[in-house]
């Protein structure tokens, strides 16, 4: 069984790191020792967004409905695109019930009004599901950004015992607010970390990708996650991925988001520079064309973040590390324990020995 | 960037965040790195006072917020990143003066030293730690990022009268010094300087007899400290201008 971690820490000191290597074989550690599985040569890349407070609580005008919404897409990243998002919406109720519990919100039309504290939405489309929608935001982006920070909360977590603040929800390299739920994988870093990495001569590079809703407690909505997600990728952080490849050290993304944007830039082959919207689903067949290993959040069979990390490892592996977290009832979720999984290198075939 | 017969405009696409913005040195940092087609947040208490700034220098994104107050301090960096796209450069300016009128520290009320405190000296640490992650990008990508942390000569001679003040100043001068020994490898350079005696709301709030003709204009030392802060900065990412 595998247990929910309740408390907003992201650094617990007793958290727990299970290590997949490149032949397969699990051991268990202390996350305190992750400095130590990286080799001097290898390259860390971090997703550095910033968790917007994506969890807008208002009401719905036509019907005078209280709602809960919670933003889950945007077209880019630039400043000032910002009247435009998708999002999943909630009838009446709090952060302590259960998103799978929340009731559905008022019948939802184009056109109608959304009052969202000091901002209005208009409704624009329904997304093929009564909670999905795309919205518009009625004011200057400046007022849409002061109207997000003064009135919006990060997105909240029924498994915890408090709800979060925004400082829970940043991690400590947070740069651009992009993100609709943290990418926390990235709460294994702090500053000394950072520093412990280069002392070892370990690189470290970031990529900004607004990493998107985890669940949304409706199976059918959940099926279409990961919804698209844009992304920034530096030039340094490309150039630093190409010194690290050809000096042979090994590219280490660190969590989902940071693979799925790496991966979706590689598509073509080059590992692109720039703005990207990543539509791609990694799974069991994806080739992996950047990314050497994944230290990643504690997972459940079934969730797109789990399905990722097949990419990474043959069933038989993934099933038996699986197997290794439920057995020492690893912590799941955002504040949890840790998995580092290095991509399978199937042992080259023993030559026959030569004929005397 | 254009080059040409054009003069070379080495601060236009930096991307400065300035807290006490509507007044003062603040306002006149404003004023000067708008000029020079920087891209500029600033933050202020009083929404009249912010709005009418963004409406005078267009461009220019004005958000209200106390950075005395823990609460602010995270919808204010949202908003100042979110709007620039990053931060090159914050300035922490905005400044209590503690008690007005000045006072023996004997008979300053504690109140009065914690809201010193918590402006002076509380607010920059936590403005600067929520936008940490924003400056070291800006160095990783080689465009380099400055914390100036507005200091004055009370953080160094004990002047009598201002203890509340003199003590959050020097708090505040002693915190950018080591912040800078331990984020100069990360790339990020943190000064702390004396912008002289002025002539602004909060040196008459302070010396109400003062002659205002003895006193510095807020643009002469704004200009003094934008140098500081252009020294600060890598040359190339100067003159690639916008690169993010």
């Amino acid at each position: 069984m595998l247990a929910a971690a309740d408390e907003p820490v992201q650094r617990p000191k007793d958290a727990k790191l299970l290590t997949v290597d490149s032949a397969g074989r699990v051991r268990h550690r202390l996350r305190s020792d992750f400095v130590d599985l990286l080799q001097p040569g290898d390259l860390l890349i971090a997703n550095d967004a910033a968790t917007l407070p994506a969890s807008l609580a208002g009401v719905h005008l036509p019907t005078a409905a209280p709602v809960e919404l919670r933003l889950a897409g945007r077209a880019s990243l630039r400043p000032s695109d910002i009247h435009r998002f998708s999002a999943v919406v909630f009838g009446n109720g709090d952060w302590r019930s259960r998103t799978e519990d929340r009731p559905l919100p008022p019948l939802l039309s184009p056109g109608d009004q959304l009052a969202l504290g000091p901002l209005s939405a208009k409704v624009e489309a329904i997304l093929a599901h009564p909670r999905l929608i795309r919205l518009t935001f009625d004011a200057s982006p400046d007022a849409i950004w002061a109207g997000l920070a003064r009135h919006g909360r990060p997105i909240q977590y029924a498994h915890l015992s408090a709800p979060l603040a925004p400082w829970d929800s940043w991690t400590r390299i947070a740069n651009l607010p992009a993100a609709f739920e943290p990418p926390s994988a990235g709460f294994v870093l702090d500053w000394r970390l950072l520093g412990a990495l280069g002392a070892r001569g370990v690189c470290f590079a970031t990529l900004t990708h607004a990493a998107g809703i985890s669940s949304t407690g409706d199976p059918a909505l959940d099926a279409r996650l990961p919804f698209d997600e844009p992304y920034v990728i530096p030039a340094a952080t490309v150039a630093a991925i190409e010194r690290a490849k050809e000096e042979g050290g090994c590219i280490i993304a660190i969590g989902t988001t940071v693979v799925r944007a790496l991966e979706h830039a590689a598509a073509g082959g080059a590992l692109c520079a720039g703005e990207g919207v990543a539509t791609n689903r990694i799974g069991r067949d994806t080739p992996l064309r950047v990314a050497d290993a994944i230290p990643s959040g504690v997972h459940e069979v079934g969730t797109s973040h789990f399905e990722l990390l097949r990419a990474f490892a043959p069933d038989d592996i993934v099933q038996a590390a699986d197997h290794a977290l439920n057995l020492l009832r690893y912590r799941t979720h955002e504040f949890g324990d840790s998995v580092f999984l290095e991509r399978f290198r199937p042992p080259l075939t023993e030559l026959p020995s030569r004929p005397v | 960037m254009k080059h040409g017969n054009r003069p070379q405009r080495p601060l236009a696409g930096l991307r400065v965040a300035i807290t006490g913005g509507t007044s003062g040195l603040g306002l006149a940092l404003l004023n000067q790195f708008a000029e020079a087609g920087a891209a500029v947040a600033f933050i202020a208490r009083d929404a009249e006072r912010v709005a009418r700034t963004a409406q005078e220098l267009p461009g220019t994104h004005g958000f209200v917020g106390d950075v005395a107050k823990k609460d602010d301090i995270y919808p204010l960096a949202t908003a100042i990143a979110g709007s620039l796209g990053g931060v090159d450069v914050l300035i922490n300016n905005a400044s209590d003066l503690g008690p007005v009128p000045l006072a023996l520290l004997a008979d300053t009320d504690c109140e009065d030293l914690e809201r010193a405190l918590a402006t002076n000296l509380l607010g920059p640490f936590r403005l600067t730690k929520a936008l940490l992650g924003a400056l070291a990008a800006s160095a990783r990508i080689g465009r380099g990022a400055v914390v100036l942390n507005v200091s004055s000569d009370a953080a160094i001679t004990p002047y009598p009268g201002w203890g509340a003040y003199g003590a959050s100043k020097a708090g505040l001068h002693h915190l950018s010094r080591i912040w800078n020994e331990e984020l100069s490898e990360l790339g990020i350079r943190v000064l702390s300087r004396d912008p002289g005696d002025m002539d602004t709301p909060l040196h008459a709030l302070a010396v109400p007899e003062a002659d205002p003709a003895s006193l510095r204009s807020p643009a002469e030392s704004a200009q003094e400290l934008i140098s500081a802060i252009a020294e600060a900065l890598p040359q190339p990412a100067l003159l690639a201008g916008s690169t993010a």
